[in-house]
């Protein structure tokens, strides 16, 4: 979806203000923490995948979305799939009260405080096979397709229409546009090398290059 | 950290100072997802503390540093980062597919995420507020010079910049130019050049003189 996260490219958002890295804390509020913590037990029930997770948060009015901090875009995002995925309800999310407990095969999969130290050395591939032979080869000469799906895509707007090089193939990789409707399946997966000038134009930086991992979907023979 | 944090800092425009009615929004969630059977609290408590005092940035600069002493660490993790890392014990989400980027006397590497805030756990931990920023995933990919100058540095124009919009599942870690003046020093002083942000692209590695001056900043 062209929404408000979509932001390679844009102005008048001012200037970066990095707070120096020694004074930085990982949180700024504890209620930050605790959102951090929530989308990651949560996310441990295995009721969504992360692409959904990334999209319920990109769900908003694009002013919404550049208005609230970081973690309240999570909060948003969580809400949401709590209350799509029916394990909340929306007098509960109002009250804060159960009226009633979520069902045992949920509760099972509980992220226990005595789980976390072997959870937190595991990952999640998303390395994912397809039956297909990769279409493309480093060298190639490709082009962004131009396309503007409602969806959930990994294909930012600014690269839409624009010609690039494979750089290199990193395997098949679970495609995030249906992951984020929960169908996951394996789609290849290119690093594609885009010449300044041919995203900006006159406006390019010089000798600079942007490379951008673009599923096969997302890509067609230039 | 305390919420009177925000008043020594002048970045309202990312991270504002969160309304009571959003503390007690996270606050009535935990309690009725607690309630409902579907979160342990002393877990997040566990989460939130590795990730406060075990997954950081550190563990990245150890992996620099690493590749800096060992030409064949360096080769591995410039072929196979994920596995080269691995064997260095940093391991988990958000570092299952990494790849590390080098930069040298005429290349430099910038990472940024445009559509979200895709950033290497293991190894540097949660990204910084400005990482996430609106401002610098709208900037990085368009006007990176422009970006870096921000951060106070400068390239010669015969220098070329690379940046990755990490857009899929795999992870950038940039490797910086070993500093001058370092060929004696030891794997851990060696990483104690290794700045966060030059393993974002942002900036160089410390330079020894830099490392003196910031000590004696601190004495």
């Amino acid at each position: 979806m062209n929404g408000g996260h979509d932001l390679g490219g844009m102005h008048g958002l001012g200037p970066i203000n990095a707070e120096p890295e020694d004074a930085e804390s990982v949180f700024h509020a504890d209620w930050e923490k605790r959102v951090f913590g929530l989308v990651r037990t949560i996310g441990a029930l295995g009721r969504w995948t992360s692409d959904a997770s990334r999209h319920a948060r990109e769900r908003q009015h694009p002013a919404d979305y550049l208005r609230h901090s970081y973690y309240e875009n999570w909060l948003v995002g969580l809400e949401k799939l709590l209350l799509e995925t029916g394990l909340v309800t929306l007098e509960e999310l109002a009250t804060g009260k159960s009226k009633e407990l979520a069902s045992a095969e949920i509760r099972s999969r509980l992220l226990k405080a005595e789980d976390v130290a072997a959870v937190l050395p595991r990952g999640s591939s998303a390395a994912m096979p397809t039956d297909t032979t990769p279409r493309f080869q480093p060298g190639d000469r490709v082009r962004a397709i131009n396309r503007h799906p409602l969806g959930h895509t990994r294909e930012p707007r600014y690269v839409r229409g624009r010609v690039g090089v494979i750089h290199e193939y990193h395997g098949a990789h679970v495609f995030p546009d249906l992951s984020a409707e929960g169908v996951k399946v394996g789609r290849h997966l290119y690093g594609v090398r885009f010449e300044a000038a041919e995203l900006w134009g006159e406006n390019a930086n010089d000798n600079s290059a942007v490379y951008v991992d673009l599923w096969e979907d997302y890509l067609e023979p230039a | 950290m305390s919420e009177h944090h925000h008043h020594h800092h002048h970045h309202d425009h990312e991270h504002t100072e969160p309304p009571s009615d959003l503390v007690l929004r996270v606050k009535s969630l935990e309690s009725l997802l607690v309630e409902k059977g579907l979160v342990d609290p002393a877990a997040i408590d566990l989460l939130i503390d590795a990730y406060e005092t075990k997954i950081g940035p550190r563990n990245g600069a150890r992996v620099v540093a690493r590749a800096w002493s060992d030409p064949a660490y360096k080769k591995w993790l410039l072929q196979d980062a994920t596995a080269a890392i691995a064997s260095l014990d940093y391991t988990g989400r958000q570092g299952e597919h990494m790849k590390v980027v080098e930069n040298t006397a005429k290349r430099h590497n910038l990472v940024v995420c445009t559509l979200c805030s895709c950033y290497p756990w293991p190894v540097l931990g949660l990204p910084p507020v400005w990482y996430k920023s609106a401002a610098y995933r709208a900037r990085a990919v368009a006007d990176p010079r422009g970006v870096l100058k921000e951060f106070e540095t400068e390239l010669a124009e015969d220098v070329e910049v690379r940046v990755w919009d990490s857009t899929s599942e795999v992870r950038f870690l940039v490797l910086p130019e070993r500093p001058a003046g370092t060929d004696d020093w030891s794997e851990e002083q060696l990483s104690a050049l290794v700045t966060r942000n030059s393993m974002i692209g942002v900036e160089k590695a410390r330079s020894p003189q830099e490392m003196g001056s910031s000590d004696e900043r601190r004495s």
